[in-house]
């Protein structure tokens, strides 16, 4: 029943994606020590939005899955974003 | 009597994975909608949250953080392994991630604790004589990593049961949907996170 | 077709008999029976509320009942309509019934999930019920649950919030069945745009409940941490924002509505080709119109908040929106009459029903406008004029279209045939009384009278008056159409394979539907709704 298709990760790149998910982790750890005030936040953000990706394309193999399982994946995140953005359509005009 | 096997009929793996990612979305927006609290309570609240944040041992949390993004490249391991057909891999590194999963479980424990020594636990009178930012920021850090470590805990008993199926037999180089698709769970409880760390360690 | 190698599927015997066989079984349809007949005993329990609460409001001042016990009735009265019966409804019925058939398969994707929402769903129901009766009395927050009310009152609040949660999982995970169903199980030959429109309407369903019911749940897990653990979120004398609860709460509460609305529309969408023998009007027009109402449905939530205090700007943006998603509703409509027209029309029960949908949705649809403007909504807010809207939409839409669905694929379902002579009778108790019923609640709304008042001033009694007579006749026609159904169920002639001269798969399987559905899984080769002569039945 198995699909021919199927990716298999080697354990090198597991080890090469976990290494740069550490040197992310560290940067965002040392970044947000140093106060950069507002922007601290949107950096700390931004590489977790990386990190993400990261983890999303790799280590759940979404690379390798079919065209609409990435629509979808990308299509409820934006979903997501956009039901933030709108409260705060609310929020940020008060 | 002559058997249908159809309305029990064993799921294929294409089916069951996209099954999962179906459900880890609904997961996704559980966690939303506390992450939009968040960002509400954040853009209101900017100075409480950040000095509120300062109380969280960011030590801790990397720590945790680390034992995270390592159980998450483990358990693909495992995946790895079962799909070469190397049993003995595959049990170690199951194994290696449960642990994982305990540590960060045993350090959230800690952290825990030590805020209840200081009687910052929602609806405590220390916390109600705090400034309402820094009491909704802890009320925010315990609901979202409250959550999230009821994710732990959920996963790591999925991960034990495979670890049950994998020595019985029942996944196996042919079959192992469960696997991944505990798998696809256990990366789950580590994106959510990957934005919490930053959200309430790192603010400060 | 027919086949007598299989049994049907209310003969089958399978591992367990009798009522095992049937509340452990994992059959799509025996899971779609046991949802039916689930929601017909809770929604006998909410029309009689309903019909108390009528009762009480005949004339002013106190009639029959306490003003406290009138909080308790609207609320329960709104749990169980809302989130025992409109929002699995069609979609847990007629879907679990017809959606593998329709698509040429043999069960959904997971079947033992299947069962196992279904016993959530029941779970989730008894403790709404049981609310009215455990702890401090009633809940008498109305279904929405806003706080700061739903966190101070003393009414055993939690229990119906638990009900709300449970009953949201069992939402999500039929919808999480039938996306993967849609995807993974179609016959061969089945492409996208060969797809009935019934299940493109589930499709759209799906996703909604799958990607807006979380939300609910999560904030139904803050309302009870509030309660429990004074957290705080929602509460201003701890720097809370009751607004925001209010933005969760209607972030999944107004998807809501398309999850009820979009399979009623999907059933009737099935019912205007068959009984006008002709193909569906603009198939792709109503594909496209049902995603876009599933897409910007979930974008117009402020549209219950414009009293709340939320911005110029957000309310602005969201009246905008609530116009825009008239626009695919009323691409449907025009395509349901454009269908007819031209058509060899029948006009049996089904057709009935389904011309009053359109009726009654147009009602609802266009005093929803009303609402959706902002000048508007200040004067109609809360009054009885959204109780009228809102009624009109959930019951004379989704129920209707319930019924609707109900004597279209009664025969194949039961293998019976009801007495249409009654059924028609019934109808026009229905119909009268409803519109008896829900049509003054605009009028003395525009008055001004609140929704949700156990009293009121003595303007309002000929309306009040008048809605308590429609309810009774509303209550009647319910009851001479339950009882066509059970006489059907014992005595009825037995039904054809194809009674209406469908087209679609389930009309090419025996009624009742064998176990197995299909004995061999057909080839797809054209579009749906093809009425050719050689497509003709075979009856």
């Amino acid at each position: 029943m198995r699909d021919e298709k199927n990716h298999i990760s080697t354990y090198r790149s597991l080890v090469t994606v976990l290494v740069i998910l550490l040197a992310l982790t560290t940067i965002s750890v040392l970044i947000t020590g140093i106060h950069l005030g507002p922007v601290t936040v949107a950096v700390a953000l931004l590489i977790a939005s990386v990190k993400v990706a990261i983890v999303i394309t790799q280590f759940m193999h979404l690379k390798f899955e079919n065209l609409f399982l990435k629509l979808a994946v990308s299509g409820v995140l934006t979903l997501f974003v956009l039901v933030i953005v709108i409260t705060f359509i609310d929020y940020f005009f008060r | 009597m002559t058997v249908h096997p159809t309305h029990t009929e064993h799921i294929d793996s294409e089916t069951g994975k996209l099954g999962m990612w179906i459900f880890l979305f609904t997961e996704l927006f559980l966690f939303g909608g506390l992450f939009l609290v968040y960002a509400i309570f954040r853009a209101k609240y900017s100075p409480e949250f950040h000095h509120a944040a300062e109380e969280l041992n960011a030590f801790i949390g990397t720590i945790n953080t680390v034992f995270l993004l390592v159980s998450s490249m483990t358990v693909a391991g495992a995946l790895t392994a079962m799909q070469k057909g190397d049993r003995r891999m595959t049990l170690l590194l199951l194994t290696v991630t449960i642990m994982l999963a305990g540590l960060f479980m045993v350090n959230k424990y800690f952290e825990w604790s030590h805020k209840f020594e200081y009687g910052i636990f929602p609806g405590s009178p220390v916390l109600k004589n705090m400034p309402h930012g820094e009491l909704l920021f802890f009320g925010l850090y315990y609901m979202m990593t409250g959550l999230h470590a009821l994710h732990v805990l959920v996963g790591m008993v999925l991960l034990s049961i495979n670890v049950v199926k994998v020595k019985a037999g029942t996944v196996n180089s042919e079959r192992f949907l469960m696997l991944e698709n505990s798998a696809l769970y256990w990366h789950l409880v580590d994106l959510i996170w990957i934005f919490l760390f930053p959200l309430l360690y790192l603010i400060t | 077709m027919g086949n007598e190698t299989q049994p049907s599927y209310l003969e089958y015997q399978g591992r367990h008999k009798g009522l095992a066989g049937w509340l452990l079984s994992t059959d799509h349809k025996r899971i779609g029976l046991l949802y039916l007949y689930s929601i017909v005993v809770f929604f006998f329990v909410a029309a009689f509320l309903g019909l108390l609460m009528r009762i009480e409001l005949i004339a002013p001042g106190k009639t029959i009942m306490e003003p406290q016990t009138y909080n308790g009735l609207f609320t329960i009265h709104g749990i169980i309509m809302i989130f025992v019966i409109v929002i699995p409804g069609l979609a847990a019925v007629f879907g679990n019934f017809f959606l593998p058939i329709l698509i040429g398969a043999r069960d959904v994707a997971f079947p033992k999930l299947n069962l196992f929402s279904w016993y959530l769903y029941i779970t989730g129901a008894v403790l709404g019920v049981m609310s009215q009766f455990m702890g401090s009395g009633p809940p008498d927050t109305g279904w929405t649950f806003y706080v700061p009310y739903s966190v101070e009152s003393a009414t055993s609040v939690i229990w119906a919030l638990t009900a709300a949660f449970i009953l949201g999982f069992s939402s999500i995970l039929t919808g999480l069945n039938f996306i993967v169903t849609i995807h993974r199980m179609r016959a061969p030959g089945m492409k996208w745009f060969r797809m009935p429109l019934f299940p493109w309407a589930l499709y759209a369903t799906a996703w909604i409940q799958v990607l807006a019911t979380p939300i609910v749940g999560i904030t139904l897990l803050m309302v009870i941490a509030e309660r429990v653990l004074n957290i705080g979120f929602f509460d201003p004398a701890l720097g809370g924002d009751p607004v925001l609860f209010q933005h969760l709460f209607w972030i999944y509460s107004h998807p809501a509505v398309y999850i009820m609305i979009l399979p009623a529309m999907g059933v009737v969408t099935e019912i205007f080709p068959t009984f006008s023998q002709k193909p569906v009007f603009g198939y792709g027009a109503i594909v496209v119109s049902s995603l876009a109402i599933a897409f910007v449905g979930y974008f117009v939530w402020g549209h219950h908040m414009f009293t709340s205090g939320m911005s110029y700007y957000a309310r602005w943006f969201f009246s905008f929106l609530t116009f825009i998603v008239a626009v695919p509703s009323a691409i449907k409509v025009f395509n349901w009459i454009s269908t007819m027209y031209g058509g060899s029309i029948d006009l049996k029960p089904p057709l009935l029903y389904a011309i009053s949908f359109i009726f009654l949705f147009m009602i609802g649809g266009f005093t929803g406008l009303v609402l959706g403007s902002l000048a508007t909504n200040v004067q109609t807010h809360d009054t009885a004029f959204v109780v009228a809207h809102f009624h009109y939409i959930i019951f004379g839409g989704m129920g209707f279209a319930f019924f609707a669905g109900m004597h279209y694929w009664y025969p194949k379902m039961f293998g019976k045939m009801y007495n249409n002579r009654v059924a028609n009778i019934a109808w026009g108790f229905n119909f009268v009384g409803f519109n008896l019923l829900y049509f003054p609640h605009f009028i003395i709304g525009i008055q001004g009278m609140p929704r949700r008042s156990y009293d009121y001033l003595p303007q309002f009694h000929t309306g009040h008056f008048l809605s308590t007579i429609g309810a009774f006749i509303l209550i009647a026609g319910l009851l001479l159409m339950l009882y066509n159904f059970i006489r059907a169920g014992r005595r009825g002639e037995k039904a054809p394979a194809n009674p209406w001269h469908g087209v679609t798969l389930e009309w090419k399987i025996p009624s009742p539907p064998p176990h197995e559905n299909f004995d061999e899984i057909p080839e797809i080769t054209s579009r749906p709704y093809f009425f050719g002569s050689k497509e003709k039945t075979n009856q």
